[in-house]
Order: structure tokens, then C-alpha cells, then sequence
């Protein structure tokens, strides 16, 4: 019954949106050119399916890598400032800065480094954008080990990298799902960015750009949905994880 | 020979407002298999006692001595216990009392490990508990496997900062019955902080009382009862004594001057 409860909720959840979707767009009247409606969406895709499958791919493993990279740098970033005051201090207001600045003013810059790397540029901008959380709960995580949890381990003459594997990483594993979750969605929206803004891109931003410019907009809209799609799968894969390797977080609901 | 041997430490912690001194001329001494409970006011650096004995931080001056030879770092023969069980919640209980196996004694084969850890858990009445998570037990069960973990590799001398404190009265009780069991099972040397002074009674062989901070030895109490106390013999008209001896004790730490000499040392 719970488990059934599981996947009928979310799938009923995704209907009634779709339906008042329609309805919205059914009641006002709105032609497919102001807004299109979910019915509009199959024959798009039926019509690109091709471009669908290949832009989907490429939209797919850049933000993969991105998010791989943003792991990696999270992770070392998050480990130096939570092991280190001195790095804290310093590297806390750079970031912050930096995580402020919008980071479309940013292809331009990545797109004159770097000029004709597509792949390259998409990949570093959805790594630029989704660092940030990982690298902050990392440190949060690490910095707030409470010293007991480092004592016992200490008492006994083990060594700080010991206590880093034993302790403190796996202690810091449910905050760092938590950042991961919110880099997931960002790093999707750095390479959209790229793929969008710059000429001749790939992936599912380009298809959406296509759709604007030949004012296809249920092919648009599709792309939207394509995106959501895409999204969420990654999303739940990162729960996945999460179960795996920090499900002892996760408290019997009561 | 004595297992902990504290002579003369003096420690102040490097505060802006200057240094703010904890111990000062603290003395203390306990032997082979001995059980030490230290009791003093709140604030008066017993928890900095338990970080310089199990070498976690050094004395200004003074020396802490252990087993014959001088605290530098920490070692492998001391366990610790805090008030906090400190539990790892990604682990079950069982690999919670074989984690200091793992630091200690890497080489121990798995099947070794596992069976001293079952053996002890058995001992506190943890039986049937080693494949849960900290999170389904009790405080008092969660302490219990504290405890464990703290003599899993027969440590020399057993470290307790209030271990029992954050237990409820019958709960704590029961805990106290526990670690004679232990005792009587396993021995080892103990140093156990705590303000409970009926526990430090029950539980030590000899009861220090510190002064208020900076904390010197303020009084050095014997416990001359039978190694097989049980809880009737808190009701006894000697423990009432001792009670009595060292509340005025305590007092005397929290309120009056430190120089003020202690009545009736003993």
C-alpha cells in the first residue's frame, strides 16, 4: 500500500498538471503560437524525434561532467576550508563574490578563452555554476565535526587522514547529498545557458533556439518538457546515491 | 607501581582576555586495577584532566605519567567515554565497538574482532542489538555500547568525562551495576569525572575532590567498602558519612576561598 502510495501520488501529481495545462491554455483561447498545450507536444516530438535523442545525449553528459568536476572541486575546495580557518577566511568572500556574479556575463569570457571549444565551454560553465553548494556544506560539514567525534578516534593515535575517512567524511555524507541535490538542477541551467546563448550550440538549448527562431513554439515547449524530463531523472539518480551511501540519515517517519 | 600519576600540572587556556589559568598544582595518583572518581564544581577543568591524561593536549607544567612512562601523545592503551555517547550513526552497533579495533589492532583478523565485540555487548545486556543502527536504541542502551567501545581493546586505563549524566536516575543506576560487572569481568585501570557524588561513592575506590577553578587536589578520599557493592549499600550509615564529607567538600570548592584548609583531611 505505501509503496503503491509511492507512485501513484507523483504520477497523479504530473496528470493534474498536464490537465490544468490544457485547460489554461484551452479556456483563453490561446493559439499554439502564444502558448502551446500539452497536446501539442507529441507530434513534436514525433516530428524531432532524431534531434530529441542527440540533444538530449549531449545536453546529458556535459551537465554529467560538469557535475563530476563540480564533485571533485566541491569536494577539495569544501575539505581545505573545513579543515583550515585560515583558508576559510580567505577563500570565503572570493567564492561568494564569484558565486554572485550572473553567470551568463560569463560566456562571452569562457567562449574568448577558450574560442571553438563547445564541449569545453558547456562542460566549464556547469561546473562554474554548481560548485558552490558542494563546496559550502562540505566545509559547513567538516568545520562543525564536533570534537568528541574527533576524540575518540584521536585518543587512540589516529592519524587526521584515519579520522577524515572514518569520521568525518562519512558524518558530512547526508549535508553533502543535500548540496549535490541543488547542483544537479544548476548545473542543467549552466549548460542550457552555453547551448543557448552561444552560436551554432548544441544539445536540447539549441533545439530550443531553432524552435524561437522558426516560432515553432510547441517544439519549444517540448524542449521545456524534454529538459524537466531529463532533470528529474538525473535528480532521483543522485537519491539514489544518496540512499546508498548515507540512507542511515534518513529517520522512519513516525 | 601507580597506572596515572599527575604531579604538580598547572594549564591555562589562551583567552582575549589574557589566560585564564583551569588546573593549578593539581596531584593525583592511581593504581594498578584502581577506580578513581574526580568530583568538583562545575567549570573547574575536570574535562581538560580527561584531555591531558589521555594525551590529547599538553600541561603547561607539570607531568602526567602513565603506566611508568610520561604522556607526550596519545596512545593506544587508553579508552575514552563521554557524556555524548558518540556513536557513528552509519554504523551498527557492532561496528561501533569494533571501530577502536580497527585503529588498535589492524591486523586482527575480522572473525576476532567481531566475536570480542559480541562478547562485551553480551556483557552489558546488548545481546540480540549488534545488527541495529545508534538510532533505535535508548539513551542508556547507546551509552551501554559507549562503554563497549571504550574497552574493546583492553585499554589500560579507562577514561569517563561524566559518562553517565545525561541518563535518568534508574537508567543511571543500572548503568552503575554495569560498569562494576564490567570491572569484575575486565580489569582496568578508570579515572571517571562526574558531579554525582553518590556515583563517585558507588562506583570509586578513592574519590578526588577538586577545587574550584583553578582547580588544585582539594581532598583525596578513600572508599573503603566491599569490592561486591550492590545499590543497599548507599543506605548504609558509612556512605551516608562520605556523602556528608565530601558535600561539605564541594561546598567549600564552590564557595569559600581555595586556601581555606579543608576540615578533617583524611
Amino acid at each position: 500500500m505505501a509503496r503503491l502510495q509511492q507512485v501513484l501520488v507523483p504520477i497523479l501529481a504530473v496528470v493534474i498538471f498536464t490537465a490544468f495545462w490544457e485547460l489554461l491554455v484551452w479556456a483563453n483561447g490561446w493559439p499554439d503560437f502564444v502558448m502551446a498545450s500539452p497536446s501539442d507536444l507529441p507530434a513534436a516530438y514525433v516530428r524531432f524525434a532524431d534531434l530529441f535523442l542527440i540533444g538530449a545525449w549531449e545536453t546529458l553528459w556535459r551537465t554529467v561532467a560538469g557535475l563530476l568536476l563540480a564533485v571533485l572541486a566541491g569536494l577539495i575546495l569544501g575539505m581545505i576550508m573545513g579543515f583550515s580557518k585560515i583558508a576559510r577566511d580567505g577563500l570565503y568572500p572570493l567564492l561568494v563574490g564569484f558565486n554572485a556574479i550572473p553567470k551568463a556575463t560569463l560566456v562571452p569570457v569562457l567562449a574568448l578563452l577558450f574560442i571553438g571549444q563547445h564541449d569545453f565551454n558547456t562542460v566549464m560553465m556547469a561546473f562554474l555554476i554548481s560548485f558552490f553548494p558542494i563546496a559550502v556544506s562540505v566545509s559547513v560539514g567538516l568545520s562543525t565535526l564536533e570534537p568528541e567525534y574527533r576524540d575518540i578516534l584521536r585518543a587512540l593515535g589516529a592519524s587526521q587522514v584515519t579520522i577524515f575517512w572514518k569520521i568525518a567524511l562519512p558524518k558530512t555524507l547526508p549535508e553533502f547529498f543535500g548540496a549535490l541535490k541543488v547542483s544537479v538542477t544548476l548545473a542543467f541551467i549552466g549548460t542550457n545557458l552555453v547551448e543557448i546563448v552561444s552560436p551554432h550550440g548544441r544539445g536540447l538549448g539549441a533545439l530550443f533556439l531553432s524552435g524561437q527562431t522558426n516560432s515553432n513554439y510547441p517544439l519549444m515547449f517540448a524542449v521545456l518538457i524534454a529538459l524537466a524530463i531529463l532533470g528529474i531523472v538525473l535528480f532521483y539518480a543522485v537519491v539514489m546515491l544518496e540512499r546508498t551511501f548515507a540512507g542511515w540519515a534518513e529517520r522512519q517517519a513516525t | 607501581m601507580s597506572q596515572v600519576e599527575i604531579r604538580n600540572v598547572r594549564h591555562a587556556y589562551r583567552t582575549k582576555a589574557g589566560p585564564l589559568p583551569v588546573l593549578d598544582g593539581l596531584e593525583m595518583s592511581v593504581a594498578e586495577g584502581e577506580f578513581c572518581a574526580v568530583v568538583g564544581p562545575s567549570g573547574c577543568g575536570k574535562s581538560t584532566l580527561t584531555r591531558l591524561v589521555a594525551g590529547l593536549m599538553r600541561p603547561d607544567q607539570g607531568e602526567v605519567w602513565l603506566h611508568g612512562s610520561k604522556v607526550t601523545s596519545p596512545r593506544k592503551t587508553v579508552g575514552m567515554a563521554f557524556q555524548n555517547p558518540v556513536l557513528l550513526e552509519w554504523r551498527t552497533i557492532l561496528e561501533n565497538v569494533i571501530l577502536p579495533l580497527e585503529i588498535v589492532a589492524p591486523s586482527m583478523p575480522r572473525r576476532d574482532r567481531v566475536a570480542r565485540a559480541e562478547e562485551l555487548l553480551a556483557m552489558v545486556g546488548l545481546e540480540g542489538f549488534e545488527a541495529k543502527r545508534p538510532s533505535e536504541l535508548s539513551g542508556g542502551m547507546r551509552q551501554r555500547a559507549s562503554l563497549c567501545r571504550a574497552i574493546v581493546h583492553k585499554p589500560d586505563v579507562l577514561i569517563m568525562d561524566e559518562p553517565f549524566g545525561a541518563l535518568d536516575a534508574f537508567t543511571r543506576e543500572d548503568l552503575w551495576q554495569t560498569m562494576r560487572a564490567l570491572r569484575q569481568a575486565e580489569p582496568f585501570t578508570a579515572l571517571l569525572i562526574t558531579h554525582d557524588l553518590r556515583e563517585s561513592v558507588f562506583l570509586g575506590d578513592q574519590v578526588v575532590v577538586l577545587s574550584g577553578r583553578p582547580a588544585r587536589t582539594q581532598r583525596t578520599m578513600r572508599v573503603d567498602l566491599p569490592a561486591d557493592r550492590t545499590l543497599d549499600i548507599l543506605f548504609t550509615p558509612p556512605v551516608a558519612e562520605m556523602l556528608h564529607i565530601l558535600r561539605d567538600e564541594i561546598k567549600i570548592a564552590q564557595g569559600r576561598p581555595v586556601e581555606t584548609p579543608a576540615a578533617g583531611q583524611g
